[in-house]
């Protein structure tokens, strides 16, 4: 039960998190894969730079991820993986993969790590247009 | 005492590097921190919001510092 948590700069294995999460215990695998997106409120992007503050980063998935564990206590297994550095289109930015033993639970854990890691992980993202960079999220 | 703080994104964009030394007398609290920052690097107070997180937790405007402490400013995550 010990969760799967990790930064990296390399791209990430989306059937390893899988892998990482199945157990004979659970009945349900859910998913969440984000990817980067050819445009932000109608503006064309070209690429992403991500920057972490890794220790943190893990620190806070952790916290996270525990909460998880005490709204659902039959959840399995948890991975999460976040990747940094510059991303293309299309690439995969986070996956995260959770194994409960029926389906409404997965989806809900799953949902709620993913919004959650969103509001309190120490992740960056600087979108790159053609005509400049913006950091997400900064100002008002 | 002095004071080390690591910067991300903006925040190491606007101070125009990733670690600021604060030589004594430094800040003794998170907010007294916030203040100074803010008075030296005017455009740290435009964001959208900017915490300080101690020894990677994020700490309230009350919290002591230390010179031991690792001391981060955290502006607006945007992960995922």
């Amino acid at each position: 039960m010990t969760p799967t948590l990790s930064i990296t700069d390399q791209p990430i294995d989306i059937a390893a998190a899988l892998a990482a999460v199945q157990t004979d215990a659970a009945g349900a695998v859910n998913s969440f894969i984000g990817t980067v997106r050819n445009q932000s409120g109608g503006r064309p992007v070209r690429r992403l730079h991500y920057e972490s503050y890794d220790s943190m980063a893990l620190t806070q998935l952790g916290h996270v991820v525990a909460q998880a564990y005490e709204k659902w206590p039959m959840l399995q297994e948890v991975a999460v993986v976040h990747r940094k550095g510059t991303l293309e289109l299309g690439d995969v930015a986070v996956v995260v993969a959770v194994a409960t033993p029926h389906r409404a639970e997965s989806f809900a854990a799953c949902q709620f790590i993913i919004d959650t890691l969103k509001q309190v992980v120490t992740i960056w993202k600087r979108e790159e247009y053609e005509d400049g960079t913006e950091w997400v999220a900064a100002h008002p | 005492m002095s004071l080390k703080v690591a910067l991300f994104g903006i925040t190491r964009e606007i101070v125009g590097t990733s670690v600021i030394e604060l030589p004594a007398p430094a800040p003794t609290t998170v907010g007294e921190l916030l203040a100074e920052m803010r008075r030296q690097y005017p455009a740290l107070g435009e964001l959208r919001s900017c915490a300080v997180a101690v020894n990677n937790e994020y700490a309230s405007a009350d919290m002591p510092l230390h010179t031991v402490d690792e001391i981060a400013l955290i502006p607006p995550v945007a992960g995922g």
